[in-house]
């Protein structure tokens, strides 16, 4: 019990990080520490598949890409490198602390008057895995069964998505009349 | 399964707690944040925190589902964080800048 509060804490702790240091690349790497303390939730709850992918392709890929770009982009202190974070609030700032206090009530509402069901501690899966034979055997049998069709839907998304980045970092691609560099070819 | 060296003793409505705190600051985060790189990874967490709540009610309902959804999840960020990147060094070579106020160009 006191390991979730740990984690708990710790993810807590590192989204704040990443919504609050002024810098990309410390908020970059905050977000790896806040993947981290994710995947320990999963374990958790039981899910050791999706712990470990979740560091590897979030942790690894996804945040390897972020730190990437970032380190492509070079900012410096004027275009963004920097962010000053003390401004005047505008109309998001009140949207959004009202968004996250009706988010918070509703929560507490539903701790407090939900379904008991809710409160009581968590449903042991062990049986359900162990008729499967392991954790990663049994949801490979999910996801080649029952979750066929969203998973090569997932593939096809995964294809478009490659086309995509590659097309838009072509830099010969003219969009509109914003365009104030030469629009040479680039081998 | 280590329910010998991890007794299952938290209620899942902690679990929702969390990621309800979690989806929360990156929502305060993409709103308050002009640098789209940070507004980028403040999606990731709220993705993050959809993520924690689908693993919670799997295991709560003793089913594999919801951490199906996850794997889901995790191809659909993917796919959002290469095509978002790329649009975000487009727009630094057009615009110099990462501010979210110089993307501006749909402006009517």
């Amino acid at each position: 019990m006191w390991i979730f509060f740990l984690l708990a804490l710790l993810v807590v702790a590192g989204a704040l990080a990443v919504v609050l240091l002024p810098n990309p690349i410390h908020s970059a790497l905050m977000l790896v520490f806040t993947l981290m303390a994710t995947a320990g939730i999963f374990l958790t709850l039981g899910a050791q598949f999706l712990a470990v992918i979740q560091v590897i392709v979030y942790a690894g890929a996804i945040m390897v890409l972020f730190v990437f770009v970032i380190m492509l982009l070079n900012l410096r202190a004027g275009e963004g490198g920097e962010e000053s974070l003390h401004r005047k609030t505008g109309l998001g700032q009140i949207l959004g602390i009202g968004l996250a206090a009706l988010l918070m009530l509703q929560i507490g509402l539903l701790v407090l008057t939900g379904k008991p069901s809710l409160l009581k501690s968590i449903h042991p899966a062990a049986e359900l895995e162990a008729q499967a034979g392991g954790h990663s055997q049994a949801i490979g049998l999910l996801l080649y069964g029952k979750y066929l069709l969203p998973f090569e839907v997932a593939s096809v998304l995964l294809l478009v998505a490659i086309i995509g980045a590659v097309a838009l970092s072509r830099r010969h691609l003219v969009i509109g009349p914003g365009r104030d560099e030469s629009t040479e070819e680039v081998p | 399964m280590n329910e010998s060296v991890l007794p299952m003793l938290v209620p899942v409505a902690w679990y929702q707690v969390l990621a309800a705190v979690l989806f929360a600051i990156g929502a305060m985060g993409v709103l308050f944040r002009r640098n789209i790189l940070v507004i980028f990874m403040c999606v990731e967490l709220m993705l993050n925190a959809t993520n924690i709540a689908f693993v919670a009610f799997a295991r709560h309902l003793g089913s594999l589902d919801g951490q199906i959804i996850v794997f889901f999840v995790l191809a659909v960020a993917a796919a959002e964080v290469s095509v978002g990147l790329a649009i975000i060094i487009d727009v630094f070579r057009k615009r110099g800048t990462v501010d979210l106020a110089a993307a501006n160009i749909l402006k009517g």
